[in-house]
């Protein structure tokens, strides 16, 4: 894709595992683990899992917070999987991290003038009178008031440290946002307020997201086409709508079933899949397709062949060997290797606005088999 | 008959900084086999409601005031001493975090044993196999292995299990689950409340369920309380709550909130401003500073504090505003707004 701000390619972290005094290697979290996927300019890629399936990861991968044990991150055109410090110096203000905690993430110690002025003081940007009307626009940008350039963290709401915290990413005037977890440690009124406000800033300012959560709502709302990770692995890729109407993938199938509707008459109507117990360790993933333990539709050869992300639609990636939603047209090989394409083929009786595990994946729960 | 009634509970705090009103003139009730929802924000209360009907409070310097009625006794007058001894058997609680609630250098088994011959004069043996058939209903799988392993030991979603079967040891009448699910994936939520509903009918418990998530009481409550700067501002049955909600702070946290069961809205209706202080609890209705609609009650709204008072069918709602004024806003302003076009 020409287009594509970001291009990741078959992206992995290992961390080791090691024992004893002498630090000897026993094993490794396979955190990130053959991850691929690429952003375009503008818009806004989602990441979602369950805990521990490797979004952080991902996000300190391509920040360049920690360094990958293989693939391939291409920025802006730039190759900076291995790029020395040195030089990866100049595109690092292009690729900034929202966190996930505002509470632990601001200096205490410094005023939200020092916290957001600092990337202008680095680059010696202008006077300390241009740099304090630099801060203050930001700070308006961001809903919070000019006024408060002389006051610490502390004396500010959780939402308000948020605000902080996207104010000073912002100072350093970023092409690429990763936002991990960017509301969830805040109550849902001020998650609303965050949210409209990274809109909001996205219009303004020709921005491009990463936004890492495990809320399936608020990623629906927020996000252009989402991925959705297991164990290390992205599972399923595809465009919001696909992706909430026709998910294929059983894994997406059970997270969307098993979010609670607000709606108290729907209860007893919904059909839900359930899965059985937790997460696998990343230490020991399950062999083939990691899903194996914990599907429904899991057969033999689930746990002998891994299925590998194919695009069975436009758009639309699934690594599955027995995916629900497919497209009817033509035979995809689904188990086949190699880029097996579906083009046009357009996903099966999207049903308008049913709820998630209504509409025709809902079948079947996690015991039935 | 009424298993569980609150009357004008008050606890307040004095702090140097001045007197936290936690909990601010809250009454409600609730029948066995039943199941009410306390929804707010954090720093709301939901908390420090539920360590005070267990009785939590005694003997620290909370200042406690009004009634708690448990199957005809009244606690609030009642010995920290003798409220001790319905723990455990009469009403027991899911805290959010189970750590935080489990010994760590005891088996789960241990703990689950212990709780259950405070109650019952068994031995060690016949408690053994008790606490083994409790793990098996709440599916932790191989119970009789499991129940020799220590909490660490045990994935967040088996720890939240477990507490769930050390409080349901002893066959408790009334159970509250304070925010039971707020620290586990979806998955393992959907689990969990799957358990907490099948575990409510067979034992034909009460329970009172906390949390700021509207889908997780919409999935269990029949009931539902919101609770707002230490005071109930709504109270009625769920379909009144979800259906026809009436209070301005409601609203606002049905249009903040994205769902999945309705088309996408462009756009979310977050309330302005954030939660206030328990400390200086603003003047008036407390949720002023944050209301769009305050303008519309001649002034009353910054001045004076408004009684809940009863709507429609036992529908509960402190505003000022009329309840056709509150009807024709929510059908004409809010909920057009809550569905995308
Ligand atoms: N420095 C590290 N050393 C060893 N293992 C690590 C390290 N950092 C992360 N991991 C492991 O890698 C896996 C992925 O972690 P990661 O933080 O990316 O998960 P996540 O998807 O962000 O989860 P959450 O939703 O809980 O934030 C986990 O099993 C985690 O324990
Ligand atoms: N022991 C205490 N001393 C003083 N203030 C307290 C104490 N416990 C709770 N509070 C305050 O009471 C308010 C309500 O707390 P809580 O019930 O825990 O809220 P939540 O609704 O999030 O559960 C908060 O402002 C909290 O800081
Ligand atoms: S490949 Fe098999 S086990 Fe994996 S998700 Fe598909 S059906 Fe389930
Ligand atoms: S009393 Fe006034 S400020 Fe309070 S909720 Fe009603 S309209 Fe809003
Ligand atoms: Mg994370
Ligand atoms: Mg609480």
């Amino acid at each position: 894709m020409t287009d594509s701000l970001l291009s990741v390619q078959n992206l992995q972290k290992h961390f080791p595992i090691t024992k004893g005094m002498l630090k000897r290697q026993v094993g490794a979290v396979k955190a990130v683990d053959g991850v691929s996927f690429d952003v375009v300019k503008g818009e806004t890629l989602g990441l979602v899992g369950e805990s521990g399936c490797g979004k952080t990861t991902t996000g300190r991968l391509i920040t360049r917070l920690i360094e990958p044990t293989g693939g391939k991150i291409v920025f802006d055109g730039h190759d900076i999987t291995h790029m020395s410090q040195g030089r990866i110096r100049p595109l690092r203000r292009d690729i900034q991290m929202i966190f996930q905690d505002p509470y632990s993430s601001l200096n205490p110690r410094h005023t939200v003038g020092a916290i957001v002025g600092a990337p202008f003081r680095i680059q010696g940007v202008q006077t300390e009178q241009g740099t304090k009307k630099a801060v203050q626009e930001i700070l308006e940008l961001v809903g919070l008031n000019p006024e408060h350039y002389n006051r610490y963290p502390h004396e500010f709401s959780g939402g308000q440290r948020q605000r902080i915290g996207i104010a000073r990413t912002l100072a350093l005037k970023p092409k690429l946002i990763i936002a991990d977890e960017p509301v969830s440690a805040l109550d849902v009124s001020i998650q609303a307020q965050v949210v409209n406000l990274l809109e909001d800033l996205q219009n303004e300012l020709d921005l491009t997201y990463v936004v890492i959560a495990h809320d399936l709502s608020v990623v629906r709302h927020i996000s252009d086409r989402v991925a959705v990770m297991y164990l290390g692995k992205i599972v399923e890729l595809a465009d919001r709508k696909s992706l909430y109407e026709s998910p294929m993938h059983p894994y997406t199938n059970a997270l969307l079933s098993a979010v609670p509707i607000p709606d108290p008459k729907r209860r007893k109507d919904r059909e839900r899949i359930r899965l059985q117990g937790d997460v696998p360790s990343p230490l020991n993933p399950p062999p083939a397709c990691r899903f194996h333990t914990r599907c429904w539709k899991a057969q033999e050869i689930c746990s002998q062949v891994e299925p590998p992300l194919l695009a069975l639609a436009t758009g639309h990636q699934v690594a599955c060997h027995f995916p629900e939603n497919a497209p009817a047209s033509g035979d995809v090989a689904v188990t086949g290797a190699g880029a097996v394409t579906a083009e046009g083929a357009l996903q099966a009786g999207g049903a308008g606005d049913a709820a998630p595990g209504e509409g025709p994946a809902g079948k079947g729960t996690a015991s039935a088999s | 008959m009424t298993f569980l009634e609150l009357k004008d509970l008050r606890i307040h705090f004095p702090t140097d900084d001045g007197l936290v009103k936690s909990v601010d003139g809250l009454s409600f009730s609730l029948e066995r086999g039943k199941t009410l929802g306390i929804v707010g924000e954090s720093g709301s209360g939901k908390s420090v409601t539920s360590l005070g009907i267990l009785g939590l409070h005694k003997g620290g310097r909370a200042r406690i005031s009004g009634e708690i009625w448990l199957d005809g006794e009244e606690l609030v007058s009642a010995s920290a001493e003798h409220v001790r001894t319905l723990r455990g058997k009469k009403m027991a609680m899911i805290f959010q975090d189970p750590l935080s609630a489990m010994h760590p250098f005891y088996t789960v088994g241990a703990q689950i044993i212990e709780a259950y011959r405070i109650h019952h004069k068994v031995s060690k043996s016949v408690a053994r196999k008790h606490a083994i058939e409790m793990l098996d209903r709440v599916g932790i799988p191989q119970p009789d292995r499991r129940v020799d392993s220590y909490p660490h030991e045990f994935s967040g979603g088996m720890r939240q299990r477990a507490m769930i079967a050390m409080a349901l040891s002893c066959d408790p009448e009334l159970l509250i689950a304070d925010e039971p699910t707020t620290a586990l994936d979806v998955t393992v939520q959907a689990q969990i409340l799957d358990l907490m509903r099948d575990l409510q009918r067979d034992f034909n418990a009460a329970l009172i369920i906390i949390t700021h998530d509207l889908g997780v009481v919409a999935e269990l409550s029949d009931d539902i309380l919101v609770m707002y700067a230490g005071k109930a501002i709504e109270y009625g049955t769920s379909e009144d709550i979800f259906e026809r909600p009436e209070h301005p702070y409601t609203w606002g946290l049905l249009g903040s909130m994205p769902r999945l069961d309705r088309e996408r809205t462009e756009r979310l209706m977050p309330i302005k401003g954030t939660p206030p202080s328990l400390i200086n609890v603003p003047q008036g209705c407390a949720f002023h500073p944050r209301c769009t609609y305050g303008d519309r009650t001649g002034g009353k709204s910054t001045t004076e504090v408004p009684t809940l008072l009863e709507s429609e069918g036992g529908h509960l709602v402190r505003c000022h505003l009329s309840g056709d004024v509150r009807r024709s806003i929510w059908e004409n302003e809010i909920k057009p707004n809550l569905e995308a076009p």
